[in-house]
């Protein structure tokens, strides 16, 4: 059973975002960048299969900065290969990086077919197309998105696919393999891996390069700006001690007939 | 001559969902304000679901019947909306982002090669077009955007407009015929149910709501007592429930219960728009962090930004004092 | 009196019944010894015996005097006694063997010997006492940890049989009953040499391998294990980590001192040993190397051979990750015995295999992110500095002569930052030239040592020192005894000396020198009677106990003393990485918990003053929980020293 999980580079939000003089983009020097979240899952859910069912895992990302070390984290996982798309890590939305990835897979040296590609369902910059469903479709590929869960049938050609829906439901469905899933959580958390087998791995293994061609189109949006968020609307804030605090609280709850 | 405004009529076993009639209204401004006789047509793709349509505040709705469209599946709506965009050209679709919808925001886009607009706050027709404001990043960032092309996906988030109330005459449908391929390569099997809890948070009229700032499980006991000081029940974010403190089945939020309770108490809730999905709708919501900062205060209309670890025990002293 | 060995019993000698005897028992002990010390061999190697002059003073001291085990008073000198007995007894019987096995040799036997005899005899009745002391101890007021096995039964009644068949030949002598000498005598002799094949196959082993293990002992008892990947396995263990096992008497000090054991979870330092003693014995008689396909099970099965793995299964997670890593167990033990360093390697193997609660897993993932537990962006870390009327200085930029290294909690946690700011504002009155490495500080990693993330130590430790490189300082000051002790420490390669071999001091000592140089002047007394607590990582890890008691006295505070104090002061439960681990189910009280109720116990004291941040967090919350919150205060001598030293009295105090 061979796996496929495509990882992206997103901005840390833990940091300050600043906008670029432009007004219209992100000041890209200050962004510190980290692993988009979804994809962590991505890779832990394709951990896992690989643990019941055997096979190989790659992992696949577009080159940006500080993306090594997550490829290498990866292969510290227990992850088969890691390729590199080398870019000169230009800044790709959503949609062109699906299209880079729709023409990069196919030509990547022994890499497809494989039975699926893993990869999160959304990120937090997913402004202008989601790379999970997009690649699907121009892959033509079928597609299951906000996942949850995945078993996969004996003979490789099947999986169960559990999809997340509102109020702790999921839904139970049956996917064609190959296929791409847009995955939400993996059943458990991403593994730790301690930082000394990422070093060993930094010394021993190697991450594989492919060139990416010239990007194909340019996005359909025009960002006119980028700002701060407009804030609606703000609570009042109470001021005190807890005590003091929690009896004015009282007070309004009661004149609610709420306590 | 532009296209229509259309709307994706969502619903889910059996019930519109709440960002249908929202995105109606913003539908029908958008309408308005592109004039030319634009109209606002609301696409209902299920299977026996014409019954919904009544409700649908538009000029007319499209239906798509199809036995694969009986439960949401993201192969067969996007073959079929695709193809009923290929046929109309609406100049720009608006689609909820639920968990529903979710996987046409990616597909159909891909699939048409046309324009995707996600994360969409508010939409306004400015010099004849279409302008979003779009959150970013977790919240921290808004992008204005021009949308340049047509037809366009727009993704909306909940809270983008009023709900629009149900029109007195129910609008005319038409049923479009659409061919789905016999063998979809996505199959909708059976819903998974969680065990029903002991509560359930949508019935409750007091929820005190717990997110990371509860730092510990035992903790949750001084959210309890609060909840049965004022005769309520506890809920939670993501995190809390991630971490199996607390049942699924207690989950407010997008992948979680909606809620409209008379009193939402969220306690070291950081206001993740995600979160604010399930409970923005609350009568009273008052908001302890001890982030100043945090998302959460702009939907409060209360706000302490302190330790939730001291205030739930004051604030189930002074309720009880109350009572005595 | 006959001569025992000369004497003819059914016409053969008995020296002949005695070679015979000899030969056994000794062969037995031989044999074991050597089975024993066959299976240390089979762990990894450490360097213990540097400093030989130095070893043996110890060893010396320790045990002759057996310093640690008098802390009880009662069993101490019923043990000293049964030890200089033993010393005693143990010459003579040597004595006595070498003279029956060649009685042409012309030498008496040293019962005959007034200077043996007469200390025999006394020492022999002052240890039966103490045997009749240790009997009762253990069957009648049996101390917790303390178990009543056969074994222990065997060793008492040997012991008390060999000193009575010895009082009972001097009777005999005495009394020119020559049967009964006779008699008395081969008794005696044949328990000897029953006991000496006996202690190897038994778990008594630890009469002989104790004084080795006091010998071999680390010189820094709070030092970490040399880096490894851990253990699970016999053979990723240390042949002085195995030892302990060996050494291990079971008294059950380690237990009743240990605060993780207390409060009700699952770990207690001498079941530990317990284990390790398993593994070793159980392995006397497993293949050195596991068979091919038979892989890890074999090698790591407990003491059984029963294929179960030692860390997980013999030993449980939950049991390792209990310590605090006070270091309670290791001060108390008599045979000097290394449990913490047990708890690092076998912690090590959980991390590398990724098995650990998740809430640890954040933390280390946003320590290695971050450089902060707490997940905050660096540039936050010096955020606590608003709030104070002056700027605090940036020694990346400025030389400074103090260099305060803040760490995490003291700089991010809401409560300890009011400590923070009262430090620096004492600082500040004080005239003192500091500065602070603000956003470029790391975590100085002493708890993830002690969680087994090594690997993830080394990166913060060298970025600190990086930074560190970079920065123009004479002396390093911190309010964080866990920070104070890494870099004093564990800062600069193996060596164990500070970087640049700069002077680390903590916030009590230094507020000392300032007290008493008159740098700091005391304003307004605080006239209050106070307890104060010692910090691990500052008391037992570092004897720094005297340093705060000083200053409390000097700021005007009346310092009355817990009933633990000092080495014996109990652990606030935050330490070795617990503060960042879930509480666990079960627990009957926290440390943080029966420590406040103990320092509110001590009549007269309304505040229990800390010396470091978590300690402060710690107890904080558990006055909450126990309801102690109007009668105790719980303040950092900081804040104390603030108070103390204001200039302007009523409103200008920082935030108290």
């Amino acid at each position: 059973m061979n796996i496929l999980v495509l990882m992206k580079m997103v901005p840390d939000i833990v940091e300050e975002l600043e906008i670029a003089p432009d007004g219209k983009s992100l000041d890209v020097e200050a962004v510190r960048p980290i692993v988009s979240e979804r994809d962590d899952h991505a890779l832990e859910q394709a951990l896992l299969l690989k643990d019941k069912y055997g096979g190989t895992v790659t992992v696949l990302a577009i080159e940006s900065r500080d993306v090594d070390e997550v490829l290498f984290t990866a292969l510290a996982k227990g992850v088969d290969r890691a390729i590199k798309v080398a870019t000169g890590e230009a800044i790709l939305t959503a949609a062109e990086a699906a299209a880079l990835l729709a023409r990069v897979l196919p030509a990547a040296p022994n890499l497809m077919p494989v039975q699926l590609i893993l990869t999160g369902c959304q990120a937090i910059d997913d402004l202008d197309g989601v790379v999970a469903p997009a690649l699907a479709e121009r892959l033509k590929l079928p597609y299951l998105g906000i996942v949850t869960g995945v078993e996969v049938e004996a003979d490789g050609s099947r999986a169960t696919v559990y999809k997340e829906y509102a109020g702790g439901t999921r839904g139970r469905y049956g996917v064609c393999l190959p296929a791409v899933l847009g995955v939400q959580a993996a059943p458990k958390p991403p593994r730790y891996v301690p930082v000394a087998k990422v070093r060993a791995a930094m010394k021993s293994r190697t991450l594989e390069t492919v060139e990416a061609p010239a990007k194909e189109e340019t996005s359909f949006l025009e960002i006119v700006a980028m700002t701060k968020p407009q804030e609606t609307g703000h609570a009042e804030m109470l001021e005190g001690s807890p005590e003091e605090v929690a009896s004015k609280v009282a007070e309004i709850l009661s004149s609610r007939g709420l306590a | 001559m532009a296209g229509n405004i259309w709307v994706l009529a969502e619903h889910w076993r059996g019930r519109l969902s709440d960002l249908t009639p929202e995105l109606l209204t913003l539908g029908r401004e958008l309408a308005g304000g592109l004039g030319g006789g634009t109209k606002l047509e609301a696409v209902l793709l299920g299977h026996g679901a014409q019954g919904l349509a009544a409700a649908l505040a538009a000029d007319g709705v499209l239906s798509v019947d199809h036995a694969a469209l009986a439960e949401p599946n993201p192969e067969a709506s996007c073959i079929a909306l695709a193809a009923l965009i290929e046929q109309r050209k609406p100049q720009a679709i608006l689609v909820p982002l639920s968990n529903v919808a979710a996987d046409l925001i990616g597909l159909l886009p891909a699939r048409l090669k046309i324009a995707l607009v996600n994360f969409c706050r508010d939409v306004r027709v400015v010099d004849g077009r279409l302008e979003a404001r779009c959150v970013l990043y977790g919240g921290k960032l808004e992008a204005t955007v021009t949308v340049a092309s047509a037809p366009a996906v727009i993704g909306v988030l909940p809270g983008s407009r009023p709900a629009s109330a149900a029109p007195s005459a129910a609008p005319p449908v038409t049923e479009v015929p659409v061919e789905l391929p016999g063998d979809l390569r996505v199959r909708f099997e059976a819903y998974v149910d969680p065990e029903p809890g002991d509560v359930d948070v949508t019935k409750q009229d007091v929820l005190v709501s717990v997110g990371r700032g509860i730092q510990t499980q035992d903790n949750i006991s001084l959210a309890e007592e609060l909840a049965e000081a004022l005769g309520g029940a506890v809920s939670a974010s993501r995190p809390v429930i991630d971490q199996g403190w607390l049942p699924l089945t207690r989950q407010v939020g997008k992948s979680g219960a909606t809620v409209k309770p008379k009193l939402y108490l969220a306690a070291g809730i950081s206001g993740a728009p995600e979160h604010v999905e399930g409970m923005k709708g609350a009568a009273l919501i008052v908001a302890v962090n001890t982030d100043p900062q945090a998302p959460i205060f702009s939907v409060a209309h209360y706000g302490y930004a302190g330790d939730v670890l001291e205030f739930l025990p004051a604030l189930t002293a002074a309720v009880k004092a109350r009572k005595a | 009196m006959p001569d025992p060995s000369l004497t003819r019993y059914l016409a053969v000698p008995g020296w002949v019944g005695l070679w015979v005897l000899a030969a056994v028992a000794i062969g037995l002990f031989v044999r074991r010894v050597y089975q024993l010390v066959r299976v240390l061999l089979r762990g990894r190697g450490e360097v213990r015996w540097d400093h030989v002059p130095r070893r043996l003073v110890t060893a010396v001291t320790n045990v002759f005097f057996q310093r640690r085990l008098v802390e009880e008073p009662i069993i101490g000198v019923a043990h000293l006694a049964i030890f200089w007995a033993f010393v005693f007894f143990a010459t003579s019987f040597w004595w006595n063997l070498v003279r029956g096995l060649l009685p042409f040799l012309p030498i008496p036997f040293s019962d005959d010997m007034p200077w043996m005899a007469y200390p025999m005899e006394i020492l022999g009745a002052l240890a039966l006492l103490g045997i009749v002391v240790a009997a009762v101890r253990r069957y009648v007021f049996t101390p917790q940890g303390l178990e009543r096995t056969w074994d222990a039964s065997t060793v008492l009644g040997l012991i008390a049989l060999l000193l009575v068949t010895f009082l009972v030949s001097q009777v005999a002598k005495g009394a020119n009953a020559s049967g009964l000498y006779l008699s008395m005598w081969w008794a005696h002799m044949a328990t000897v040499l029953f006991f000496l094949a006996y202690i190897p196959y038994s778990k008594h082993v630890h009469l002989l391998a104790s004084p080795f293990g006091v010998f071999f002992t680390s010189f820094k008892p709070g030092a970490m294990p040399a880096e490894s990947e851990g253990a699970s396995r016999l053979d990723e263990f240390t042949w002085r980590e195995l030892f302990n096992g060996l050494a291990c008497a079971e008294c059950g000090r380690c237990e009743r001192a240990c605060p993780a054991h207390a409060a009700g979870f699952a770990l207690s330092p001498k079941e530990l040993v317990h284990k390790v003693k398993e593994l070793v014995l159980g392995a006397v008689h497993a293949p050195a190397a596991p068979a091919a396909g038979s892989g890890a099970a074999a090698a790591s099965s407990g003491p059984n051979g029963n294929g179960k793995p030692f860390v997980g299964d013999v030993v449980r997670a939950e049991e390792i990750w209990a310590c605090t890593t006070c270091l309670a167990c290791m001060t108390r033990c008599p045979v000097f015995n290394e449990h913490v360093p047990l708890v690092v390697e076998m912690r090590r193997h959980l991390v590398s295999q990724g098995e650990m609660e998740k809430r640890l897993q954040d933390v280390l993932v946003n320590l290695g992110r971050y450089g902060n537990s707490f997940g905050k962006s660096a540039r936050t870390r010096a955020s606590w500095t608003t709030g104070l009327d002056f700027p605090v200085r940036d020694a990346r930029k400025e030389a400074v002569e103090y260099l305060w290294i803040v760490g995490d909690y003291a700089s991010f946690d809401p409560r300890a930052q009011i400590v923070t700011r009262a430090a620096a504002q004492v600082f500040q009155r004080a005239g003192l030239d500091f500065g602070i490495l603000h956003e470029a500080e790391q975590n100085a990693g002493n708890d993830v040592r002690r969680i087994g993330e090594e690997g993830l130590f080394g990166v913060l430790r060298d970025k600190n020192l990086k930074t560190l490189a970079g920065v123009r300082f004479q002396k390093i000051v911190t309010t964080d005894p866990h920070t104070y002790h890494v870099v004093k420490h564990e800062y600069a390669g193996n060596g164990g000396s500070s970087p640049n071999g700069v002077e680390v001091l903590h916030f009590a000592e230094l507020l000392d020198r300032l007290l008493e140089s008159g740098r700091l002047k005391v304003t307004t007394p605080v006239g209050r009677t106070v307890t104060y607590h010692d910090p691990c990582y500052l008391g037992r890890y570092n004897g720094v106990y005297d340093a705060p008691r000083r200053t409390l006295e000097a700021l005007g505070a009346r310092v009355v003393e817990m009933p633990r104090t000092r080495d014996e002061a109990a652990c606030c439960g935050a330490g070795g990485g617990r503060i960042w681990m879930e509480d666990v189910a079960g627990i009957r009280e926290r440390p943080a918990e029966t420590r406040v109720k103990e320092a509110a116990g001590v009549r007269g004291v309304g505040t229990l003053v800390v010396g470091c941040p978590k300690d402060l967090v710690m107890f904080q919350d558990a006055l909450k929980t126990t309801q102690l919150e109007g009668s105790l205060v719980v303040q950092d001598l900081a804040q104390l020293a603030e108070a103390a030293s204001a200039t302007v009295r009523s409103d200008a105090h920082v935030d108290a």
